[in-house]
Parts: structure tokens; sequence; C-alpha cells
């Protein structure tokens, strides 16, 4: 008696716990997935618009009360991904150099100083990063390009870039700083500089892991929301640059959510948008796993 | 010793929570005690327009002033969610710019029942720069600037500046009542010179840091004014309740607080405080009108 009791303490009651809270979080999460896809289906089930013309149209015009209007979203597709590309181009040379220093060129310095900054980068709320970048930034871009407003994708990409680069980086630098140290001395043995242990041992082992934080980073770019809705202009219409004024999904959700009531097409085109965003994540998340698996083989 | 400190903890976090919920009990208990000193009480929840939310939480204030019983609690959100709140039972009332029948469907804005309590002024906005040339527009230049015709404000008498227009989201009532009464119902165009705002308040900004911008806000959002932006004349009538009332200035809407089926007592009790003769001031410093004020043309044109 004694003893089973004990053997309830000590292994059923956490292992029952533990099984609780791993499946509801599962179910939470389907739960959503369920919820979006049913809200979002309705654009095409309930109120007939084609995936085609959600997706490749850019005629954005939903209507309220009943009526029937257009749902092309292809300004916002392209939009989010633009600015998430830009934000990718300009963060990765950043992210990749800081994460070197800090795995290999001044590891004292990095453990020291570089990480908690990073770690404070990760801290700032992203309704700072966008206020930032309206006061400082898009007046600054307008007086440099010589433009009437600062508005743009350039804008966005590089408040996003500032965003992203602590995620990629330090991801990246984990993945460096994996690298056996066999490996390393085996390199300076053969008479390698540190430069080039660098390049041919070290970036080659880490490299599974930088494309994790990048793609991590993309997902990020391609979901951030408040910051990228201040900069971004929300123009309904292509950018013809990196200095017009474009939208994204999340700018046009946090928009017009409040404005709508449930089950108009307004409502129902932008949980559509919302499962959309759901299904890029989603996709990240498979190339994640994807590389994963690659490192695992080799 | 560990398990010693872990449990204290445990009770003492126990406590904190226990103690929250026992101060909120007693303090109901205490309105409830005092309730006969007051004819209204209980609480009242109302969210939805933003455009009405400053003048909603005023009267709040005020009225609970004089029902100290009476908790009432007023968020923003926007109109349709204020329209979905009140549908589903979450709110006592639903605040919306447009009339629910705009945004519901018939069935839906058949249960709701309108309360008009304000009038919302909307008024075109420009930059400074253009403010200090341009006191008014036709409605012709100004239905030629939205559809991307014109395209610097020169033609119009301006500074030699690129029009920039700044909108709110189609979704947005301030955006369907300017479309529907300034521009004759034309469709803003979209483009590269054509941004948008989630709020109004961004919008401000937004015209005030952009030379060459022109936007429209509702009139409560200029009861301060700024040296950064200035407001045009729609053919020479300047957007203001005196010209709202007499009937001359036309871009206005009714600001609704709807309730599903007839509202209960306290609520019935806090609408018409909304309309009495006490709230009149109040709407009117606030930067809305007064519906009583309309002279007879002006409230047969809706």
């Amino acid at each position: 008696m004694e003893s089973k009791l004990r053997k309830l303490k000590t292994e059923y009651l956490g292992r029952t716990i533990v099984t609780v809270f791993g499946i509801s979080i599962i179910v939470l999460t389907l739960a959503i997935l369920a919820f979006l896809g049913y809200k979002g289906g309705a654009t095409f089930l309930t109120h007939g618009h084609s995936l085609a013309s959600f997706l490749f149209s850019s005629k954005w015009d939903p209507a309220q009360a009943g009526q029937v209007g257009t749902v092309g979203s292809a300004v916002f597709i392209v939009g989010t991904l633009e600015v998430a590309a830009l934000a990718l181009l300009i963060a990765a040379p950043f992210s990749l150099a800081v994460a070197i220093v800090i795995s290999d060129l001044a590891p004292r310095v990095g453990r020291r100083f570089l990480r908690p900054v990073i770690e404070v980068f990760v801290g700032i709320p992203s309704v700072v990063y966008g206020w930032l970048g309206l006061t400082v930034l898009v007046p600054l871009v307008a007086r440099i390009f010589h433009l009437p407003f600062g508005f743009s994708v350039l804008s966005a990409g590089l408040v996003l870039a500032v965003m992203i680069f602590p995620t990629i980086t330090s991801v990246a630098a984990d993945a460096l700083q994996a690298t056996p140290p066999e490996s390393k001395e085996a390199s300076y043995a053969l008479g390698s500089t540190r430069w080039q242990m660098i390049r041919r041992v070290a970036l080659r082992y880490g490299r599974t892991g930088i494309l994790t934080g990048i793609v991590l980073g993309l997902a990020r770019a391609c979901g951030e929301a408040l910051a990228v809705a201040m900069v971004i202009g929300q123009s309904n219409s292509f950018a013809h640059g990196l200095l017009s004024p474009t939208n994204t999904i999340t700018a046009v959700i946090t928009s017009s959510m409040g404005n709508t009531v449930n089950g108009s097409e307004y409502n129902d085109a932008l949980w559509s948008l919302a499962f959309l965003l759901l299904l890029i994540s989603l996709v990240f998340i498979v190339v994640i796993r994807f590389i994963g698996r690659q490192r695992e083989d080799s | 010793m560990k398990k010693l400190i872990a449990s204290v903890l445990c009770l003492a976090l126990l406590a904190t929570i226990l103690a929250g919920c026992g101060s909120s009990n007693t303090g109901a208990n205490a309105n409830a005690g005092t309730g006969s000193t007051s004819s209204v009480s209980g609480s009242i929840a109302m969210d939805g327009s933003s455009a009405l939310l400053p003048l909603a939480q005023t009267a709040a204030t005020q009225f609970q002033a004089k029902n100290p019983d009476c908790a009432i609690t007023a968020n923003g959100g926007g109109s349709g969610t204020g329209l979905n709140d009140v549908l589903a039972g979450t709110v006592d009332i639903g605040n919306s710019d447009v009339y629910a029948a705009e945004k519901l469907t018939a069935a839906d804005a058949a249960k709701l029942v309108d309360h008009k309590v304000a009038l919302i002024g909307v008024a075109t906005i420009v930059n400074a720069d253009v403010a200090a040339a341009v006191k008014s527009l036709s409605s012709d230049q100004l239905k030629s600037i939205f559809s991307g015709q014109t395209k610097n404000w020169s033609v119009v008498g301006g500074p030699n500046e690129a029009i920039t227009i700044i909108n709110r989201p189609t979704s947005s009532g301030t955006r369907s009542l300017f479309q529907k009464w300034a521009l004759g119902g034309q469709k803003s165009v979209e483009g590269a010179t054509s941004l948008q705002t989630d709020d109004s308040k961004a919008l401000l900004t937004t015209v005030g840091a952009t030379k060459g911008a022109i936007g429209y806000v509702a009139l409560s959002y200029l009861v301060q004014p700024s040296a950064q932006i200035g407001t045009v004349g729609i053919d020479g009538v300047d957007a203001t309740y005196a010209n709202i009332y007499n009937n001359t200035y036309q871009v206005w809407g009714y600001e609704h607080m709807y309730t599903k089926g007839q509202p209960k007592a306290n609520v019935q009790a806090f609408l018409d405080y909304m309309s009495s003769a006490d709230m009149a001031s109040t709407i009117e410093s606030s930067g809305y009108g007064v519906i009583a004020s309309l002279n007879a043309a002006a409230a047969a044109s809706r």
C-alpha cells in the first residue's frame, strides 16, 4: 500500500500533469487551426469567391451588410513577402557577422556584451519599434530621398530587419558554437588561418542552424503587425519600388477588424487573410523541420 | 526547508488572490447597500465606435457622479465591434458611427433599437503648407483630388506640392460619411499617392507631417487646434456645427447607441441623460453636435 501510494506520487502524478498540459496545447493549436479554417473558408463557401480571385486579384473592396464586393488580396500578399524578403536581405549579413564574432572571433566580448545586447533587442515591444520607425525613420527616408512622405517598403524593411536581427543572430551563434572543437583544431593544424577555419569548418557545420535562424526570422517578419502597419503607408496598391508604399496582410487585418461585423463579407475576408497567414507560417515550420532532418542525416 | 518556503509562498499567493476577490465583493455589496440614495444602480457596459468613445466616457463619468451606484464601463474597438457585441449580448450598448443596417444583415439590424445621441461632423483637413493658401475647395475640386485626377495643389490655387491622400480603411465610418456626403458617393483612388491610417489620431499626425497631404477627421478630433494642419471648407462653407445646424454643411452623420431590444431601466436612464439639456453643452464642447439644434431642413436631409 505504502509503496503503491509512493509510486502514484513519484510516477503517475507527474506523468498525468505533464500529459494533460501537453495534450491541451495540442488541442488548443488544432482548435485555432479549425476555427481559422472555418471562418476563413466562408469567403469561398458562403460568399462564393474563387480562390484565384482571392489570391491573384488586387481589387480589394469587400462589402458589409450582406452585399457583394471583391476580396482580391494580391497586394497584401505580395506586400508581406516583399517586406519580409527585404528585411531578411538587410538583417542576414549583420546577423551572420555578429554570430561569427560571438562564436569565434571574440567569444568573451560576445558572451559578456553582445549576447546581452541582443537579448535587450528581443525584449523591446514591437509598438516601440513602430513608433521609432514612424517618428525617426519615416521622416528621414522622406528627407534623404526628397519624397513627400517616407512611408515605404524600405522603411518597413528596415524596421523589420532590426526586429528579426536578434532571432537570426542568436540561433546562428548557437549553431556556430556547436562546431566540434576537434574539427576546428584539425583545421588549424592543417595551417588554416582563423578566417579559413571559420569559412570552411564553422560555417559548414553551422549551415543548417543558420538556415533555421533565417527561416525563423522570415516567419517573424511575415507575422509582425503593429510596427509594419505604422510605417508601410497602407496603400492598397502594389509597390513600384523600395520607396513606394504598399500594404501587408497583418496591417489590413488590424486596421479593419474592429470596423466590421461577424459574418459580413469584409469580416470573413479578413479571416481568410488570417488563415493564409497561418498557412504561411506552417510552411515555414515545415521548412525548418526539413532543414533539421537534413542536419540529423549529415 | 525549501518545501516549507514553497508552501508558504503558495499560500501567500492564494491569500492575495482571495483577498482581491474578497475586496471587490465587499465593494459591490457596499454599492448595493447605499442603493437607496439613488434611483439608478447596477452596471452598464458599452463598446464600439472610437469616434463616439470620448463623449461616451465623459457622459459616463458625469452620470456616475450623479448616480454613484451605477457602474459604467465604456470601451472602443470600432463600430463593428460595438454592433457585434450588443447583438451577442456581451454589452448593453453598442456604439456606432453608422446605421446598423449599413453593417449588419437586415434580420440582425431589426433586433437592435437605435438611439441617436449626437451628431458628428467630418472636416476636410490639409497640411499647414496647403492650409495657408487653400481655405476652401469646391466639391468638384474635392472629387477631382480624391479620384486622383488633380495631382498637384497648384491646380486648385495651392503651393506647388504633390497631393497625398490620407484615407481611413474602407471599413471606417468616417470614411463612409466622407465618401457619401463630400464626394457624392465616389470612391477614393487607391495608389501610391493614397495612404491609409488605422485611426483618426494617426491620420492627424500623418497629415501634419506630410507636405501636400489631405485627409478627413471627425470634428471631435479638432477641438484642440494644431499648428501642423488646417481645415478646408467645401464650396466656401466651413465645417462647423453652426453650418450643420442650418443645413449648409452636409458632411455629417448621427452617432448611434444601439441596444438589443428595449433597454433595461438603468440603460434607459443613461440614454435619457445623453439627450438631456445637461449634456448638450458637454456634447458641443467635446466636438459633437446636438441633434435638437438641427433646423427642419437639416433634420429632413437624413
